[in-house]
């Protein structure tokens, strides 16, 4: 349609901003993200980085009250800015769905775990509730719940299984793009071993796309095979899993990595990023990070920043790397 | 061998419910030596923040004792615990929830001075309160605000120095970075070892982030459903874990590397109700390594390599 058919979703140019009484809360800033089959892209950043955001404008799910949404979101060449409710809810759940973060919250207490399954097989495939039901029944299996849960209601289950619950209502209708949104930081680490397993299984089974929303570099690793790092609004860095962990450029994910207690090697002190993150509606002039980056020069808080592609995949937004032979310190001792 | 600062013997707590008696802390014994850190570690509901709790007679023990500097402090009258309890401190794992919103970073940090009627008010209590800012980073401009006025790593800061106020031995810290992203995570981390090294802390980190609990302590318990199933040096238990469970928990670890991965132990099976849990090992529903003698009773902490001690039936017909 577009002529991006190789794409199955496309965010181009993507701000959000928020209206609130605090004044213009600035959430996103311009990102651009491409999802080809199959990828699993991690999208990693802080508190208030704008990556949940960022997934609930890919399914058109910004409060329209106070958010405006600027830019174009293409699922399979479709631009959902222009859709009609129709359109949208037709290619919410069957096209793109998402995994929210907290399962006590994103279930509905009052309906059966079988019945909230169902409900998105009944609206996509236009079977009959009996039969919804019964593929709802073989979604919990697949998910490691046994089919007789179905009657149960939420609060009758673990954590671990309301996030499988979760994943079931996501997957029900295989969908092409799944925004999985920290599925499993509210889980405890031997459930979370579980859960990644699941959802890696059912990728390799299925070849879904997945982006997945996470501030965990150990869950990147484990799942993904490309990074994006996010920082106030803006994608800073992004390549592949390789790039950017092993050939990272900027200053922001080196510092996320030396943050990090090394399990491997207990040193005694860590080498945390000095301040904290700037108010999205006060974000300072020139490059956001510059406040508390130890590479900035005078520069740096003044100029705007350009995203700037250091290979035909990596690209990083920092202006240091104008300068011929600028390095980071994690790239010199790799 | 010197002797321990903090010494907890068969430490129980029970909570009596409609559906039966949770042994939230069943049976665990260990002690701390002045200036170290001893870490326990376990998932939710495994009774870790119980036991600091109860060590702190927050939560009255059903049963077992403890002893700080030689004093068993589980029967002290209220007068006289409110004293011990200078020596003890805790910090606190949601920073938002446990300082009182209507009160100021300067109110909540000189209150412990006045309760212990350390300082009077006045220019020496401002003076005390001030100080304490400056230990733990906080800026002096804060002194007027309200918490929710700051940040999350800021608000764990009022914490730190509300705790160190009362110039405490033994402070418990109960997730102190949970809340926190990690760049700010690791501000605080150091924070918490420099002032341990500054003031000759002893500490107890109760943590289920095993990175930090690695990275922060000299010795490491693992908590599994209010029993303890093992405790080593932090070294040790990371590089030689025996018990089954905390194979699987440390192969658990997502580690944010792009070389090859652990093989990992993923486990199944539903979790024993901490209600009335059976007499047999609680970890027997989830083990991949049982056999038919773990139903013999609930195994005994038993010192398997000098220092390294493991509770598992798998373990004592070694």
């Amino acid at each position: 349609m577009n002529g991006s058919n190789e794409y199955i979703l496309e965010i181009k140019n993507l701000t959000v901003n928020y209206d609130t009484e605090y004044g213009l809360v600035r959430a996103v800033n311009g990102i651009n993200i491409v999802m080809r089959e199959q990828e699993a892209l991690g999208l990693v950043g802080e508190t208030g980085a704008g990556k949940t955001t960022t997934a609930l404008a890919s399914l058109r799910m910004v409060p329209e009250a106070v958010g405006k949404v600027e830019g174009q979101i293409l699922v399979g060449g479709k631009n959902i800015m222009e859709m009609s409710d129709r359109e949208l809810e037709n290619m919410r759940g069957k096209n793109i769905s998402m995994i929210f973060q907290d399962p006590m919250t994103a279930l509905n207490p009052v309906l059966t775990i079988g019945r909230q399954i169902a409900e998105s097989i009944q609206i996509h495939e236009h079977v009959d509730k009996k039969t919804a039901m019964e593929r709802a029944k073989d979604m919990l299996e697949i998910v490691g719940i046994h089919r007789d849960r179905a009657q149960d209601y939420p609060h009758q289950l673990s954590g671990g299984m309301k996030q499988r619950v979760v994943i079931a209502i996501a997957l029900a209708c295989h969908t092409q793009i799944l925004i999985a949104d920290e599925p499993t930081t509210a889980l405890d680490v031997t459930i979370q071993a579980q859960v990644l397993e699941l959802i890696k299984e059912y990728r390799n089974k299925y070849k879904t796309a997945m982006l997945m929303i996470t501030h965990d570099l150990g869950i990147v690793a484990e799942v993904c095979d490309k990074v994006a790092v996010m920082y106030a609004g803006n994608i800073v860095e992004y390549g592949t899993l390789d790039e950017v962990f092993n050939h990272t450029l900027h200053p922001y994910t080196e510092g996320l990595f030396s943050s990090l207690p090394n399990i491997k090697n207990r040193t005694k002190r860590l080498n945390p990023i000095p301040g904290a993150m700037p108010d999205p509606s006060k974000l300072p002039e020139g490059c956001v990070f510059a406040p508390r980056c130890a590479y900035a020069t005078q520069a740096c808080f003044q100029t705007d920043q350009e995203n700037r592609f250091i290979t035909d995949t990596h690209m990083v937004r920092c202006s240091r790397y104008q300068e011929s032979g600028f390095k980071i310190n994690r790239g010199n001792t790799k | 061998m010197s002797t321990p600062i903090l010494e907890v013997r068969n430490l129980r707590k029970y909570f009596y419910t409609n559906r039966g008696t949770v042994h939230a802390v069943d049976d665990v014994s260990f002690s701390v030596e002045k200036g170290h850190t001893l870490g326990i570690v376990g998932e939710s509901g495994c009774g870790k923040s119980t036991v600091g709790r109860t060590i702190l007679r927050l939560l009255q023990p059903t049963g077992g004792e403890v002893f700080f500097n030689g004093e068993n402090i589980t029967q002290l009258s209220k007068a006289r615990l409110r004293e011990r309890r200078k020596d003890m401190q805790m910090i606190f794992q949601d920073p938002s929830a446990s300082l009182d919103p209507r009160m100021t970073v300067g109110q909540i940090i000189g209150e412990p001075l006045l309760i212990n009627n350390l300082v009077r008010r006045g220019a020496e209590y401002e003076k005390a309160i001030r100080k304490l800012m400056s230990t733990v980073g906080l800026a002096q401009r804060w002194y007027n605000t309200y918490p929710h006025q700051l940040d999350g790593g800021r608000r764990q800061r009022i914490g730190i120095a509300r705790a160190l106020a009362v110039e405490p031995k033994l402070i418990i810290c109960d997730e102190p970075v949970s809340a926190l992203d990690v760049s700010i995570q690791a501000q605080i981390l150091n924070l918490l070892m420099d002032l341990q090294e500054e003031m000759g802390l002893t500490c107890i980190f109760i943590t289920h982030d095993l990175s930090v609990v690695h990275h922060f302590s000299d010795e490491i318990a693992v908590m599994y459903l209010g029993r303890l199933v093992e405790k080593a040096p932090s070294e040790e238990l990371f590089e030689n874990p025996i018990h089954p469970y905390t194979k699987a928990l440390l192969s658990a670890i997502p580690i944010p590397e792009t070389a090859e991965k652990n093989q990992r132990i993923i486990l199944e099976g539903e979790v024993t109700s901490p209600i009335d849990p059976p007499a047999e090992c609680r970890f027997k529903k989830r083990c991949y390594e049982k056999t038919d003698a773990c139903e013999n009773g609930e195994p005994e902490l038993t010192e398997v390599v000098p220092g390294h001690f493991v509770a598992c039936h798998r373990c004592q017909y070694m």
